[in-house]
């Protein structure tokens, strides 16, 4: 293993449902009032290295945001650690670095709609000191802007009076004008058309040359991801289920699910080809079941895998599969 | 071919007339649709491809209506039918299916009721007769214990299983033709490569046809038997689903091939179309493609008409591959 | 069928353009810009000064409109028990009423939306307590926690602004908890955490901004309600001393003689009264309109 950049150590991530008096009164009572918590992420070990691009694949429920927003430190992990060159990115309740900066999947939920498109570019680096007030600042938003291929003269706009696609811009130039080392990127072309997110990865893949940058990328869109990174993790209910260079995971995947994840998504050239679909569906966070989390839905289950957790072992340099038959 | 066509649209036209002007969503849409055809619109945000959907089923709602042309199917216009009667062919021979399945399902009642409701709409059906034709239909679309699931709530299923119950709804009545308006873009792509598999098989078994509005070309390619790409509000080019994907004869068709990541070489700059998607309000003269378009001449500011056959045509006054009799 | 539309200029032109619309609520704002104003210079437009006692004449008390005083002018709207023209009285009630209502609503603005959008901020103990209380407060009348208040700290103009803060707070504070807790859960606000910058930039830059719509919609129904609430008191003698009658009083005083034909002593003031509260209410009601997005076109 080589050095790690950004290191996630063991992290959990549960969430308790939010009890009111009446609810927990109900719960007492018998009433059919939800009391579990939802295991987000369940002790997730990863390593990113300098200068590279880790994917983060899953299907929706399977704790790839939690993890994206842990890395980020937005929230706190119940458990395990997120340390940026060794140094833990939350303390005391608090995110303490400004080199973590995050791409939000909704351009249209991530702007504040009522601030102008500069204030909010500048906003951050002027509470942390990086541009001196006044019209720097506003010289400094125009710059991002260019940066990012839109008009500087869109400084004083309002979000509402740009597409998605240019909303999208704005909010990476948000987040590179802290100029950070990490980027986590949560879903962020997924909101947008077709044509405009190949101008968007275009756009990732030149700053990505240009500033140096380290980058989690989240994404249910695996041909999103294979483009732009260099290794990539497969989630799934919370654990991470296999991670390997990106060329050669796609070409054999060693984990059932990442090769059901793999074929099921629809390919031009595949045609009207006849495809078997994985059968039944992610069961819930609340109860996963008991052994590999994927056991009900594997063709190549057993009795071990009902019993026993698989853990993530190395297969190949630098590739590793949480499967108890994955050779 | 027009001999087995259940659908045909011609200079189909919707327009919303809103406060800041008159948005063109819709403008001269026409094709055809075979008995068990499957049709894949695809269109990016702003395209008019939902709208076109809607306009079908005459759901198109103030201050938007349908301007011009006309929807016939099974040689019934629709066109202009009064509401009443548009509700009798509503759900019983032409259905829809939304991207969001509780635009169909009422939140506070059960399937079951729900189910019922939509048989009693066109027939009248016994109590235990409609029980047994929900199950019969919840079973085709895939739903594992269709017995039990009869008798839940929305909320208490899977969004998969939402959008199942929805095309079971669509089914009910098996109608000549379904439209689906991106319905498996909100789920995962494992269920909805199963729904995909379900879709086809379930068309090929009742030869009922099928518009497939999709943003993504990938599953109009798993799925279609032709495809049309709007643009603008317009159909720009149409044609079989293999011939249209291997050999497109339109910029913009070229274009959206281009910029699929899957199909660059990994880290490699994506050709991208340049520009956004015009606004429905302010659509540029002529061809609506034009400002963003590697092959603009002068002549593009002029509307091109389209060429080919009803098979295959393209709406460009400079076609990317010329059929053998053009080049020839 | 949704077909949005990219629109030019800052959210607040647009509002503005948007509210010229509707040519009742813009009627509306201009009675009330009307009465703002005849009220704050009414010690310059009334012929006489209603609050200084040696200008009143009981001679000419209880006179109809149109009749000419001892003063030597026409009482356009007639005079009141103790001879004042009820003009001037009405103008000067104006001005009472509005202060009070602008006072009230002022602070209670600033208490409620402090507390419910710091509540919504912090969430957790802080969350429970303030909204629960709040909750507690919204479930008693307000007129009655008014008459107490007043009943134990005595009459007074600051006595009286106190009552109806306390009596009005609970809406604002509700209302900026509402608004404050949805804008809190959207991305904008997790970006803001992200980036990070401090709570207080988060509250004051975002989240103020955001939640302020539909508490401007409160504020002006609470204005109202300041001035309904205290022209209540007053009536009921509670409110002001009888040396400046507020048109609560004014109604009061007159009420005893509506029997016996002279009405102009209560009705006039009440029209006043009326007017200027349905026309706040009218505003009111277009800028909630214009604010709800399910109304939007």
């Amino acid at each position: 293993m080589s050095a790690a950049f950004v290191s996630i150590a063991q992290v959990s991530k549960r969430f308790a449902p939010h009890l009111s008096l009446g609810d927990k009164l109900a719960a007492k009572l018998g009433g059919a009032v939800e009391t579990r918590a939802v295991k987000a992420v369940t002790d997730v070990s990863l390593a990113i290295r300098r200068g590279e691009t880790l994917g983060l694949v899953g299907e929706s429920g399977c704790g790839k945001s939690t993890l994206g927003r842990l890395v980020a430190g937005i929230t706190s992990p119940d458990a395990g650690v997120v340390e940026l060159e060794g140094a833990p990115i939350r303390a005391r309740g608090r995110k303490t670095t400004t080199r973590i900066q995050t791409v939000f999947q909704d351009p249209f939920a991530s702007l504040d709609p009522r601030m102008r498109v500069g204030d909010t570019i500048a906003e951050g680096p002027l509470a942390h000191g990086l541009v001196p007030a006044g019209e720097g600042a506003k010289a400094f938003a125009r710059r991002w802007l260019g940066t990012v291929g839109l008009e500087p003269d869109y400084v004083d706009r309002f979000p509402h009076q740009f597409s998605g696609g240019q909303r999208q811009r704005i909010a990476i130039a948000r987040a590179l004008a802290m100029k950070p080392d990490v980027l986590v990127c949560d879903e962020p072309v997924a909101s947008l058309d077709v044509s405009i997110q190949a101008q968007i990865i275009n756009l990732f893949l030149d700053l990505r040359r240009r500033l140096d940058l380290t980058m989690l990328f989240i994404s249910h869109d695996l041909g999103v991801v294979r483009h732009l990174c260099d290794r990539v993790a497969v989630m799934y209910l919370g654990r991470i289920v296999e991670i390997g260079p990106t060329a050669e995971l796609y070409g054999a995947p060693k984990h059932p699910y990442a090769r059901a994840l793999l074929e099921a998504v629809p390919k031009i050239e595949g045609g009207r080809a006849v495809f078997k679909p994985i059968s039944g569906e992610i069961p819930s966070p609340l109860d996963p079941p008991p052994g590999c989390a994927f056991n009900p839905r594997c063709p190549l289950a057993t009795d071990l895998c009902r019993a026993e957790l698989p853990a993530l072992r190395e297969l190949a340099p630098d590739w590793r599969a949480a499967c108890h038959y994955a050779r | 071919m027009s001999a087995a066509a259940v659908l045909q649209v011609a200079g189909l036209s919707t327009s919303f007339f809103t406060k800041a002007g008159v948005a063109r969503a819709v403008q001269d849409v026409s094709f055809t649709l075979g008995r068990g055809e499957v049709l894949g619109l695809v269109g990016e945000s702003g395209s008019g491809k939902s709208v076109t959907g809607f306009s079908l089923l005459g759901l198109v709602d103030p201050p938007g209506r349908i301007v011009a042309g006309s929807v016939r199917l099974e040689g019934q216009e629709l066109v202009g039918l009064p509401s009443h009667a548009l509700r009798k062919v509503r759900g019983r021979r032409i259905a829809m299916i939304f991207q969001d399945p509780m635009m169909t399902l009422h939140p506070v009642l059960s399937i079951a009721t729900q189910m019922g409701l939509a048989i009693a709409a066109h027939e009248r059906v016994g109590r235990a007769a409609t029980r047994a034709r929900c199950i019969e239909v919840l079973n085709r679309v895939g739903i594992p214990g269709a017995a039990e699931r009869l008798d839940a709530f929305p909320h208490q299923i899977s969004g998969g299983m939402r959008q199942r119950v929805d095309i079971a709804i669509a089914l009910l009545h098996r109608p000549a033709v379904i439209i689906a308006d991106e319905p498996t873009t909100a789920l995962d792509v494992s269920v909805q490569a199963q729904i995909l598999a379900e879709m086809r098989s379930l068309v090929a078994e009742s030869g009922t046809s099928l518009v497939w509005i999709s943003h993504d070309l990938a599953v109009v390619a798993a799925l279609s038997d032709r495809i049309a790409v709007m643009y603008g509000g317009r159909i720009v080019e149409e044609g079989p689903t293999d011939v249209v994907l291997t050999g497109p004869r339109h910029p913009y068709t070229q274009g959206l091939l281009d910029s699929l990541p899957s199909r660059a070489k990994p880290g490699t700059e994506l050709v991208q179309i340049p520009g956004g998607t015009p606004s429905l309000l302010a659509l540029p003269e002529g061809c609506p493609f034009r400002p963003r378009c590697p092959r603009e001449t002068e002549i593009c500011r002029t509307m091109p008409e389209p060429t080919g056959d009803a098979l295959r045509r393209a709406r460009c006054h400079h076609p990317l591959v010329l059929s053998p009799a053009e080049a020839a | 069928m949704a077909v949005t539309f990219l629109q030019p200029g800052s959210p607040t032109r647009r509002f503005l353009g948007d509210f010229r619309e509707s040519w009742i609520a813009t009627g509306a704002l201009a009675v009330v810009v009307l009465i703002v104003l005849l009220a704050v210079f009414a010690p310059w437009i009334t012929p006489q000064d209603p609050y200084d006692i040696a200008n009143l004449s009981l001679a000419d008390a209880r006179r109809p409109p149109g009749f000419v005083g001892s003063e030597g002018y026409v009482h356009v709207l007639g005079t009141d028990a103790q001879g004042r023209d009820l003009l001037s009285a009405i103008l000067f009630g104006l001005r009472i009423s509005l202060e009070m209502g602008l006072a009230a609503g002022l602070f209670s603005f600033v208490l409620g939306a402090s507390l419910g959008i710091l509540a919504a901020y912090l969430g957790g103990r802080f969350e429970t307590a303030i909204m629960r209380f709040v909750d507690l407060q919204l479930s008693f009348p307000a007129i009655l926690l008014a008459l107490v208040l007043v009943a134990l700290l005595g009459q007074g103009k600051g006595q009286l602004i106190v009552a109806l803060v306390a009596a009005q707070y609970a809406y604002f504070a509700r209302t900026a908890f509402g608004a404050a807790a949805t804008e809190r859960r959207k991305d904008y606000v997790e970006a803001a955490a992200a980036t990070p910058l401090s709570g207080r930039r988060i509250i004051l830059r975002h989240l103020l901004p955001n939640a302020l719509p539909p508490l401007i919609v409160v504020a002006t129904v609470q204005v109202a309600n300041a001035i309904a609430l205290e022209a209540t008191l007053s009536f009921l003698g509670l409110g002001l001393p009888e040396t400046e009658p507020s048109l609560g009083m004014l109604i009061a005083n007159g009420f005893q003689y509506m029997m016996n034909g002279r009405y102009w002593i209560s009705v006039y003031p009440g029209i006043a009264l009326i007017v200027l509260i349905v026309a706040i209410n009218l505003v009111g009601d277009q800028i909630r309109d214009q604010l709800n997005p399910r109304l939007r076109r």
